[in-house]
């Protein structure tokens, strides 16, 4: 084996290790880039905790288990309350994800009520409100005495019946 | 790119091979290289060396094709790319121990290269056991307190007389009919799970803090009870086993679980003062801490004798310079245990700085990949043990690398995939297979379907 074939193999395997790391770069960049799935998929996955741990309620699980409040902006709220059912008094700290009530298991606040669908509804944040969106749940998502139809913003204090449960946004 | 049937998300599978090709089209390169350099020509073997090779690293990647479809496409590539330049260098080293040999007129030492193909084989079938009895991570967490049990146990198993072995001064091996085990290697993993369950469970009341100092929270002194059992534990190993870098290495995995649990800054600073103070504590009561340490502090004074190891890893380090003298073409087998604890030397002599740094480079990217696996994780148990997985090979790098460069003192740790060992490969891979298995978990669609009793909801008049 000649010298210089040698040496063109020695550049040449470092050449190609750092060609080998770009790649690998190039694929990490792109899944970064990538679209996050959307949020309606998030929402209703969100937070797989096995069923068992879920029985009452958990608001620190999913994503909002993290205690990352950062990018909340003020006035905004950052806690729900339950107010009234079974459930009173428990508190789910709120950041960017999106929170769904039912009776699922996955759900993020997981209310044991008869009167309750499995995926009742849906709390989201758009443009630093929060909108509440009813699931086509069988006994509706109700703000006062409306019952909504669309995605409605949901303001601080204002009581949220699903069920037998009332909720409330907080700051 | 390949798109799943449900749900549109790009399984990515195929980036992967083609990352797995390149991966061990540069293994065989190196090896061609090794042997164009010492022997003038490619050995009778090396296609038939190639095709298993391939043959294993495909099994594993249509393992995950049928059982982890969505799992991360980078970790399998660059960890096959990293275990396959380890096998190059440690038959490069096995050319110049047999070369010495000759010279010498002694006999020539055994092949390690034949065991570390052997355990690289049995580390990628245990890995593709993982990927297929581990269907769910969560399910891990029930064993939480039985992974202390056990993680405890094989710490402690090299002190068992009559199976355990002290090799070079430290008690960390089982030998048991001719294999030597480090224990320690399974004992990581199986602390990890243990310790992302317990926190799982105990994160709420670790966040709280009682006070704060310098704008960090302090928690409450109650609180630190399993952070002190920890402490105790690490320096009692230390005590037992004389090894720094397993006690350095659980400590610190400890800390940082604590700290992505809670979030809390301040255990942080509590950890690095702990360590800070059993470092010292270690330094005072135990011989071979100083002794490391003065090695560290002033290699030069000690060449000829305890420091040569080091002094010799750093003039391999210096003469392979920015490019390297070559595959085959240094003389990497002058640092002792060249093959095991200093193969970041032998690969910095014969690769140089750009290869020990495009390597370091695909460490980071292993890493990156299990911190984003936890990010991603959609449960707070797959956060933890996939964060703690990734902590404790990036500490174990930095332990060793920073070692062996004389950055920190040395430690004795191994070279994740890349140096001679089979208790460290075959545990590393199933941390990777871990990995894997929590990145699959985070992206594979979940039906969304309406759940059957759905229509037992009962309606309310109003």
């Amino acid at each position: 084996m000649s010298e210089l074939a040698l040496t063109l193999l020695r550049f040449g395997f470092l050449a190609l290790l750092w060609i080998f790391v770009i790649f690998t770069v190039i694929v990490l960049r792109r899944d970064l880039r990538a679209p996050r799935d959307s949020s309606v998929a998030k929402a209703l996955t969100a937070p797989g905790v096995p069923p068992a741990q879920v029985s009452a309620v958990i608001g620190t699980e999913g994503r909002s288990w993290r205690r990352s409040n950062r990018k909340v902006a003020k006035g905004q709220a950052t806690k729900l309350v339950v107010v009234e059912g079974e459930l009173a008094g428990t508190v789910v700290p709120l950041d960017q994800a999106p929170v769904t009530i039912g009776r699922a298991a996955d759900a993020t606040l997981v209310l044991e009520d008869d009167y309750v669908s499995s995926r009742h509804t849906r709390l989201f944040l758009s443009d630093g409100h929060w909108l509440v969106e009813d699931l086509d749940s069988t006994n509706g998502t109700w703000i006062g005495k409306t019952r909504i139809t669309t995605a409605t913003v949901v303001p601080l204090g204002e009581q949220l019946r699903i069920g037998r449960t009332i909720i409330e946004l907080r700051k | 790119m390949k798109r799943s049937l449900s749900g549109g998300i790009p399984t990515r599978r195929n980036t992967e091979l083609a990352l797995l090709v390149l991966a061990v089209a540069l293994g065989m390169l190196a090896y061609a290289q090794v042997s164009l350099a010492t022997d003038g020509r490619l050995p009778h073997s090396f296609w038939i060396v190639g095709a298993g090779m391939g043959l294993l690293v495909l099994i594993a990647h249509i393992t995950l094709r049928l059982r982890a479809p969505y799992a991360d496409p980078i970790l399998l590539p660059a960890v096959v790319l990293l275990n396959l330049l380890g096998l190059t260098m440690i038959h490069r080293l096995d050319i110049a121990d047999a070369q010495r040999a000759v010279r010498n007129g002694t006999k020539p030492p055994a092949l390690e290269v034949y065991a570390q193909l052997t355990w690289t084989t049995l580390a990628v079938f245990l890995f593709i056991a993982v990927v297929f009895v581990v269907r769910d991570h969560r399910r891990l967490q029930r064993f939480t307190y039985i992974s202390m049990l056990l993680g405890i146990g094989l710490l402690l198993s090299p002190l068992t007389p009559g199976i355990g072995a002290t090799i070079n001064g430290a008690t960390l091996w089982l030998r048991v009919a001719g294999f030597s085990f480090q224990p320690a290697e399974l004992a990581k993993v199986m602390l990890t799970i243990f310790f992302a369950g317990y926190l799982v469970m105990k994160r709420d009341s670790l966040a709280i803090v009682r006070a704060k100092v310098l704008g960090v929270g302090i928690p409450r002194g109650r609180d630190l009870g399993p952070l002190v059992v920890i402490w105790f534990a690490s320096l009692g190993t230390l005590f037992f086993e004389h090894d720094v870098g397993i006690a350095a290495l659980f400590f610190g995995l400890f800390v940082a679980l604590l700290y992505v649990a809670t979030e809390r800054r301040g255990w942080l600073v509590i950890g690095f003062i702990m360590f800070l103070l059993g470092g010292g504590l270690a330094y005072a009561a135990f011989g071979h801490v100083a002794v490391r340490f003065e090695i560290w502090w002033n290699p030069w004074a000690h060449q000829a004798t305890t420091g040569y190891q080091l002094v010799q890893s750093l003039f391999a380090l210096a003469s392979g310079g920015l490019t390297g003298a070559g595959l085959g073409q240094g003389y990497p087998q002058l640092v002792p245990f060249a093959k095991s604890d200093f193969i970041t030397a032998a690969i910095g002599e014969e690769l140089g700085l750009t290869g020990l740094m495009a390597i370091l480079v695909l460490y980071a990217i292993i890493v990156e990949r299990g911190l984003r696996t936890a990010i991603a994780s959609r449960d707070p148990f797959g956060t933890l043990l996939a964060a703690g997985l990734s902590f404790v090979t990036a500490l174990q790098v930095f332990l060793v690398v920073g070692g062996v460069t004389r950055l920190i003192p040395l430690t004795g740790l191994t070279t994740p995939f890349l140096a001679a060992g089979g208790s460290s490969l075959i545990v590393n891979w199933m941390i990777i297979a871990l990995l894997l298995r929590i990145s699959d978990r985070n992206r594979r669609p979940q039906d969304i379907a309406k759940t059957p009793d759905e229509s037992l909801t009962q309606v309310i008049r109003l």
